[in-house]
């Protein structure tokens, strides 16, 4: 889905830092606690006039392929959040998982000359130079999701807390499964190989600990509801008696369900992630095992946007006293449940 | 073909992918002995199997051998099968289909859109599986076509199909996921019949289908002499453009069959279904002890080999082990099963003449003249048949 850069040496107090200052953009918002969070989906108005239009500023938007239900939303909210502002002409490049194609569409944007660029890149790294090259030819960049190498290279980075959905999937199992250090735990993650997919279960684990939990049963799938469907099932056979199961995606989540359907188990209580309408759905209905999914916000480039527009027309985010957009920008990762789904339902991608 | 496995040809890794057997594939001809011939041919692979399942009670124990558990792995094998049982047939008759894995995700998608599934609801649910059989079987015609009557490679016609496929099925679903409403459509392929699920019943279904035909058939034989020599089989009187094209058909509607079992598994279509099967089947196929560049195969070895990549997942995840692991299993698995195969069949005799055309790779591979020369006798008659080098893979 996305892969952030991993940097283990700085894993525990970065998380600690991205709750934090997730916690000081989105007002009485508590680590785990669903609340209306500030920078979704475009709904919420600026504090002051930043909304009105300005300086018609031109901003240049690349991401991967949308070859998954969370990546589609991404680019789908990103060109929605564009229409919204007058002042901002957007143009997307074609989504691309081949690195060349997308250093040679940031190449254009910036011989077009745009006055901003919102890059999700397809691997942060390799990305790197061409961003900074971009900023020194004076184009602001506003990195999305997947880190870049350099502090050099872009303005803003605005980013989903992957170590931080392990942890409120954990934690909310924790508060589920209350006492009993002999409850089964599983684990259903995406693809294994991926930094985000290690620092989702390395959160996951580690909140799970803060309870005396720990993970009995794991098993990776590939984010794709067939490999979903094919993990849960071995999984399912692999633990007769299962108490709590997380499993990291609500793409493959579907096939997942159909895997628990099938086997005729409903024992346990499933977490999802991401925050797919079809899970929401499902822990709206209120019938089957999820019980509660973990959002990856699909909105970061929507947000990307709206910064990229505040830094090209030199304004700041009006919520904080400060003059600058901030450099860096976690969201949070609330957990959904029967509670609060109606209040993130609306703004769900569909996978 | 009984000189390679019998002559001293069959010495280096070339041909081994299946130096085995060729005495008992003869004797099945005719005794037609449905277990003898097959499981002595594959006792290589019946070996690994025994193997993996004895790891499988050892370690997992209760769990591995539950019966709930073995239909499990049954079921997950049913999809991957039947789609592996068509790429016998293609893989036996000289050529390859890559655009499997494609063709499932494509079939899965026109079979779930809204408009065919508001016509499934109005009429009856076939009509989701009859849109995916057709899916597959048209994709396979263009395939067969572009092949037989355009000659081009097959590698090539097939890759660009796989390309194509998977991106239309992008386009039809927008990129989304299909959620299959039809309840009806659903616990029909989702249920069982007498404890045995649905989908492991088309499986064996479509693997007996396939072997009648394999085995038992003129078409069958057709295919073997196509994929052994399409020179001799044109000379003898087969029309093997044509052949050729049904093969691929062939391959197609497995591909339709494996999509409807699919959305039933998962409850949706995709147009991320089937991704790398093409891999999968093409492993399947061979550690199925079928050659690669055609003219001899069972559907035996190959639902072995399918059973044996599906049971290795299984006992995998019942040991909570990791899929990098797995990954590394697999590999090792394909090179074991191939070697274990030719060693019990042949009583271990491929390293006694390391000397004769086993300088390079190429020189011992089936196709060299050594093995035409004697093996020009029975083109339509079976899966002997002369190849000479160059036109083995050009149908």
């Amino acid at each position: 889905m996305s892969a952030t850069r991993q940097r283990p040496f700085r894993r525990l107090p970065y998380a600690t830092v991205a709750l934090l200052s997730a916690g000081v953009l989105v007002a009485g918002c508590t680590s785990n606690t669903p609340e209306d969070s500030g920078s979704a989906g475009g709904g919420n108005q600026a504090a002051s006039d930043n909304d009105e239009a300005g300086n018609t500023v031109t901003i240049g938007f690349s991401a991967p392929a949308a070859d998954h239900g969370w990546m589609a939303g991404i680019t789908e909210a990103a060109r929605a959040e564009a229409e919204n502002y007058e002042d901002v002409e957007l143009v997307v490049a074609e989504g691309t998982n081949d690195v060349s194609t997308q250093i040679s569409q940031v190449e254009t944007f910036i011989n077009d000359g745009v006055d901003a660029i919102v890059l999700l890149p397809f691997d942060g790294a390799a990305m790197t130079p061409v961003a900074i090259q971009a900023m020194e030819a004076g184009i602001p960049v506003i990195n999305v999701d997947r880190e870049f190498d350099s502090p050099f290279a872009a303005r803003t980075t605005i980013l989903g807390d992957n170590y931080g959905m392990g942890v409120s999937a954990g934690t909310y199992i924790c508060e589920q499964l209350g006492d009993q250090p002999d409850a089964v735990v599983a684990e259903i993650a995406g693809i294994d190989s991926l930094p985000l997919t290690q620092d989702r279960s390395q959160g996951f684990a580690d909140a799970l600990s803060e309870c005396g939990l720990d993970v009995d049963n794991r098993v990776a799938a590939d984010f794709t509801v067939e490999g979903g469907e094919e993990a849960a099932s071995n999984l399912l056979q692999a633990a007769p008696q299962i108490d709590a199961l997380w499993n990291h995606d609500d793409d493959q989540g579907v096939g997942v369900l159909a895997a628990i359907e099938s086997a005729g188990r409903d024992e346990f209580i499933m977490v999802g992630g991401a925050g797919s309408a079809n899970a929401m759905r499902a822990i709206q209905e209120g019938n089957s095992v999820l019980q509660a999914t973990v959002i990856y916000p699909h909105t970061q480039a929507a947000d990307g946007i709206r910064l990229a527009r505040l830094v090209a027309q030199d304004k700041a985010l009006s919520d904080l006293t400060e003059v600058e957009v901030p450099r860096q920008i976690v969201l949070n990762a609330p957990v959904v449940t029967t509670d609060n789904v109606d209040q993130y339902i609306d703004n769900a991608f569909e996978s | 073909m009984s000189e390679q496995g019998t002559s001293a040809q069959g010495t280096s890794q070339g041909s081994t992918v299946l130096t085995t057997g060729t005495g008992k594939e003869q004797a099945r001809g005719h005794a037609g002995g449905f277990l003898a011939g097959p499981v002595g041919r594959n006792l290589g692979l019946v070996l690994a199997l025994v193997i993996l399942c004895v790891v499988g009670i050892a370690t997992a124990g209760d769990r591995f051998a539950d019966v709930d558990n073995v239909l499990t792995i049954l079921r997950l094998a049913s999809v991957i099968g039947v789609v592996s049982v068509g790429m016998t047939f293609v893989i036996i008759g000289g050529g390859i289909d890559l655009s499997v894995g494609a063709l499932v995700a494509l079939a899965s998608v026109w079979a779930t859109t809204l408009a065919t599934q508001q016509m499934a609801e109005d009429v009856h649910w076939i009509v989701m599986v009859f849109t995916a059989l057709v899916v597959g079987g048209v994709a396979g015609l263009v395939n067969g076509v572009v092949i037989a009557y355009g000659r081009l490679a097959a590698f090539i016609a097939t890759l660009a199909m796989l390309a194509a496929a998977r991106g239309l099925a992008e386009i039809i679903a927008n990129r989304r996921t299909q959620i299959v409403r039809d309840r009806d459509f659903l616990s029909f392929f989702s249920g069982d019949v007498l404890g045995v699920p649905t989908l492991v019943i088309i499986f064996a279904l479509v693997a007996v289908a396939g072997w009648v035909l394999l085995n038992r058939t003129t078409f069958g034989r057709r295919t073997f002499a196509v994929g052994g020599n399409a020179e001799a089989a044109r000379l003898a009187g087969i029309r093997v453009q044509r052949h050729t094209v049904k093969l691929y058909v062939l391959s197609g509607i497995c591909c339709g069959i494996a999509a409807v079992m699919l959305m039933a598994r998962t409850t949706t279509g995709s147009s991320t279904h089937g991704t790398l099967y093409e891999l999968d089947a093409i492993a399947a196929v061979v550690i199925g002890g079928t050659l690669l560049i055609g003219g001899r195969g069972t559907i035996v070895g190959t639902v072995l080999g399918v059973l044996i990549f599906t049971t290795l997942g299984n006992v995998f995840t019942l040991n909570n082990l990791s899929s990098s692991a797995q990954a590394v299993a697999r590999g090792v698995i394909i090179i074991l099963a191939v070697l274990l195969q030719q060693r019990v069949a042949t009583g271990g005799f491929s390293f006694r003449r390391p000397g004769s055309g086993s300088s390079s790779g190429g020189p011992a591979l089936p196709g060299s003249p050594s093995g035409a020369v004697s093996g020009g006798t029975t083109a339509a008659g079976g899966p002997g048949g002369a190849r000479p080098a160059a036109t083995g893979k050009t149908l």
